[in-house]
């Protein structure tokens, strides 16, 4: 057994992947809490996708894989996500429809991009379902860095992120300035995403905000717990998920979000007063 | 640490001066309200489905500003008065989120801390009294939806007391709520008058805004009346605020009304400007 868990680590990549799929695993479990919690999972969804023509345009500059490419990604994402929060605040479209729009005309313009490089298929394949053991030590250090920064704003400003998601009303009365933290919470989601395109890809990102959170929400009762739960089951994932990659020999991403989605189907059948399993036994 | 905007304790705790407030479509919320409300008072504010009574409480609340007229707490400016508690509308809260009701409780407090600083011990102080004050200090780590609609009601009254609020504005609190669950209600608005919190609640019900309350205010976009049950409630104004949902019959004795002008969920859909 402890053969079967240390054999895979003898490979410095296998190393450096498990603990990129760690990191990402917490912090976007940790933020997917208030992603759930506010009814934003549509939102992650585009966002990720809206990345991509960053990646491209950072790829083609930099004239492959090894380009500036979290950069690009990261001014892609924190424009999209302001420019969604500014649209819908105008009153005049409803947010998924501004959401809908922008999120699929990004795509297309990050797939049109990618469409004029050589190796087609195999780039775009890595930007859509990550490629997490190909991460690199200065990879890892970003997403240290930015995952850090999220998960210290989320402690830093945990009341006002709280009372906000809550009570929007409340917020307004007590003078919160509630458009900065509405705004900060968007940014935070971009960062967050592009941190997490590598370990899954752009299709899938959205799997690791909302699934471990929507997992722990149906097993606790206050935030703090929730936010723990759902760390736990991120992390969880992203290990259990790479050897599965490793032994069964399967693309490491899907591999990730399909042991999410598992723990979540558990949770969902077993969880104690609110899972299925509970309900039908109760009547 | 945030200050709110000073008091002027000669003038009224709330007047509304011509008061307007549009929808996104241009359509009036409110049209030309005037009042003035007295330090302690109890005021119910009736009306029809879309008559304006949330809106109302949003102005004075300062999260909607008016198109014209002015809003004045204390002689200020509404908005930047962290001494307003607001009670929303059941169907408004999320009662699925993971907070207890001493966290909920401890919201109230926020704006006192100020950034970057945790609860002390005289923050949860403070939510332990507010608690102890709606009777609800046993059930202070149950998990909001766990609560009976009553017990949901006196939360967050107990938040509006951690909050340090002296006006304290209601939307439709008694909606839905059993007789037991209404007196107890009643019971903590005897006591906070006591302590000069002036209260404002929202509600259909006529009966219990003609017996249990100082005055009442009858809305239909434009203020209809605002005094005593026998000054506001008159056959007129009646058939004025509620039209074809209610049926008024004088009788020889005086007018009788009938009619179910109930619900919950007034307003929800629109878009305020």
């Amino acid at each position: 057994m402890l053969d079967w868990l240390l054999a895979p680590l003898q490979y410095e990549f296998m190393v450096r992947g498990l603990l990129a799929a760690v990191m990402v695993g917490i912090v976007c479990a940790v933020l997917g809490t208030y992603v759930v919690l506010r009814g934003m999972a549509f939102f992650g969804d585009a966002v990720a996708h809206a990345v991509l023509p960053g990646l491209a345009v950072a790829y083609l500059i930099g004239g492959g894989p090894e380009g500036p490419l979290f950069w690009g990604g990261l001014v892609a994402g924190v424009g999209t996500a302001m420019g969604i929060g500014a649209i819908s605040r105008g009153g005049h479209l409803k947010e998924d429809t501004a959401i809908g729009v922008i999120f699929a005309g990004m795509f297309a313009l990050g797939v049109a991009l990618i469409s004029t490089t050589r190796n087609f298929t195999v780039d775009l394949t890595h930007f859509l379902f990550g490629n997490v053991l190909g991460v690199s030590a200065a990879d890892l250090r970003l997403t240290a860095v930015f995952g850090a920064l999220v998960l210290l704003l989320i402690v830093a400003f945990y009341k006002e992120f709280l009372v906000i998601s809550f009570d929007p009303v409340l917020a307004t009365i007590l003078r919160l300035p509630t458009q900065f933290f509405r705004y900060l919470l968007l940014v935070m989601i971009a960062v967050t995403i592009v941190i997490a395109l590598q370990t899954v890809g752009v299709a899938l990102t959205v799997a690791m905000l909302v699934t471990p959170a929507a997992a722990a929400s149906l097993l606790s009762r206050r935030l703090p717990v929730m936010m723990a739960t759902a760390a736990a089951i991120g992390a969880f994932s992203g290990v259990a998920g790479l050897y599965l990659s490793y032994y069964v020999n399967v693309a490491s991403g899907p591999a990730i979000v399909l042991v999410c989605t598992a723990i979540f189907l558990l949770a969902f059948l077993l969880a104690p007063s609110r899972g299925l399993i509970w309900h039908r036994a109760v009547r | 640490m945030r200050r709110s905007e000073p008091h002027e304790r000669s003038a009224p705790v709330v007047r509304l001066s011509n008061v307007t407030v549009r929808y996104n479509s241009g359509e009036s919320a409110l049209e030309g309200v005037s009042f003035e409300l007295a330090p302690g008072e109890r005021v119910a504010v009736v009306g029809a489905n879309g008559a304006g009574k949330s809106t109302l409480l949003k102005v004075i609340a300062g999260i909607l500003p008016p198109a014209t007229g002015t809003v004045d707490v204390y002689g200020h400016g509404a908005g930047g008065h962290i001494c307003i508690g607001y009670v929303p509308q059941r169907s408004q809260v999320d009662w699925n989120f993971p907070v207890t009701v001493s966290e909920v409780v401890l919201m109230g407090r926020v704006a006192r801390m100020g950034l970057f600083r945790h609860a002390g011990r005289r923050d949860w102080q403070i939510v332990h009294d507010s608690l102890a004050q709606v009777d609800m200090q046993g059930l202070a780590k149950r998990q909001i939806g766990e609560l009976s609609g009553g017990q949901q009601q006196r939360v967050f009254i107990a938040r509006a007391l951690a909050q340090e609020a002296e006006v304290l504005l209601m939307d439709e609190p008694l909606t839905g709520l059993d007789v037991p669950s209404q007196e107890a209600i009643f019971a903590i608005l005897d006591a906070l008058r006591v302590r000069r919190m002036t209260v404002l609640v929202s509600t259909h019900d006529l009966h219990l805004a003609a017996e249990r309350f100082d005055r009442l205010m009858l809305l239909k976009r434009r203020l209809l009346g605002f005094g005593t049950p026998a000054e506001v409630l008159t056959a007129g104004n009646l058939r004025l605020a509620y039209g074809t949902q209610m049926t008024v019959i004088e009788a020889p004795e005086g007018a009788l009304a009938f009619g179910d002008t109930c619900c919950e969920g007034e307003e929800e859909g629109h878009n305020h400007a």
